[in-house]
């Protein structure tokens, strides 16, 4: 399930915010859901606030964002989840429910905080970045590694399988995005 | 104190038969007997998640009415949910909570804050647009219609009592069939 351009071959040190912003408008996401995430804060919440092409929802907490965007997909609206891991780990009983049992598309881009760029999550010295991919693949969701502009093409293709089949997936950031 | 079966039966008179409502747990099981309907949405999957699905469904189809039928032990698991509503400030959303004090579907144990707690002046703070709270079936048959008229989002506390008793069958409110027939039952909103 783990994808990641850059693990096989073209590595860059740089990912660029309005790359991945102009990938998830690719893909039909017209909201965006969001729990502030320090990772992301800069490169990709910033600039989607100010965009007048996004629907922006600021939400409390994240497991919120589960219920939101289970419900607007009923619409045929497509919608993103941007927080941060802890919040994906507060929230996992509502994607255990709402995304792996009822099978909902639950689109979320992660914030992977603080860990270390150019290092596997699960390398992390970190024990909260440690453990996210397991859990992900202990309940069978999809799972990207977004950690240079090489990966960025894994966007909109992984959006586009959430919602056509209907199933959740975590696009896991692992550096904060350059606001450009 | 009212039933709350006899202010469900009120409400049910009171709106379309096409009319998405969102309703959680036990008084979920209740709404169904007194309003079946394909457009009912009982599947918020966790505990405190209704009030999301709600909000989401009001933010999809902003030029229809959206019916929140919370519970107390609900709305307790998910309170932020109430200032995530207000900043949203959709004006199709009209918020109820019937509040019995209890963690009913979990063995009616007394939620924290029973009695003292004030959920619509939490909504009130929180900056939904109008916050009521009624007690009485009369009072709710005497307000029901205007509130139902006003721009959202908006917050009702029904306090209430378990009138009769419903079946509760949750592998038909988790069951995909009751997800698949709200689907078609709203495709072409």
């Amino acid at each position: 399930m783990t994808n990641s351009a850059s693990e096989e071959g073209t590595p860059a040190d740089c990912l660029t915010g309005s790359l991945i912003i102009d990938a998830v408008k690719k893909s039909g996401v017209n909201t965006i859901l969001t729990v502030p995430d320090k990772t992301t804060s800069e490169g990709l919440l910033r600039p989607i606030a100010a965009d007048e092409e996004l629907r922006h929802i600021r939400v409390c907490k994240e497991d919120e964002t589960v219920g939101i965007s289970a419900a607007m997909s009923y619409s045929g609206q497509r919608t993103l989840i941007l927080i941060q891991y802890t919040g994906l780990l507060d929230s996992m009983n509502a994607i255990r429910a709402i995304g792996c049992e009822y099978q909902m598309p639950i689109c979320m881009m992660v914030g992977l905080l603080s860990k270390e760029p150019g290092v596997a999550p699960t390398e992390s010295k970190r024990f909260g970045i440690r453990i996210v991919e397991p859990i992900l693949d202990t309940m069978n969701i999809d799972r990207h590694l977004i950690e240079t502009d090489d990966d960025i093409g894994l966007i909109t293709p992984a959006i586009n399988k959430c919602y056509e089949t209907s199933s959740p997936v975590a696009m896991l950031i692992g550096r904060p995005p350059l606001a450009a | 104190m009212m039933k709350r079966d006899d202010c469900l039966k009120s409400l049910a008179g009171k709106i379309a038969q096409d009319e998405i409502v969102v309703a959680a747990y036990t008084t979920a099981f209740e709404w169904i007997a007194i309003r079946p309907s394909p457009c009912n949405y009982i599947s918020s999957g966790a505990m405190g998640m209704t009030s999301s699905h709600a909000l989401g469904f009001a933010l999809a189809w902003p030029d229809r009415r959206i019916i929140l039928l919370d519970g107390d032990g609900s709305l307790l698991m998910n309170l932020g949910c109430l200032v995530t509503t207000a900043n949203a400030a959709p004006k199709n959303l009209i918020h109820f909570v019937l509040e019995n004090g209890t963690y009913e579907a979990n063995g009616g144990h007394p939620i924290p804050g029973q009695n003292s707690a004030s959920f619509a002046g939490m909504a009130e703070s929180a900056g939904y647009n109008n916050c009521h709270e009624l007690s009485d079936l009369e009072s709710f048959e005497d307000n029901i219609g205007s509130i139902l008229q006003e721009e959202g989002p908006t917050f009702v506390t029904l306090k209430c009592v378990p009138g009769e008793d419903y079946p509760q069958d949750y592998r038909h409110m988790h069951s995909a069939k009751l997800r698949e027939d709200f689907a078609e039952a709203v495709k072409n909103f």
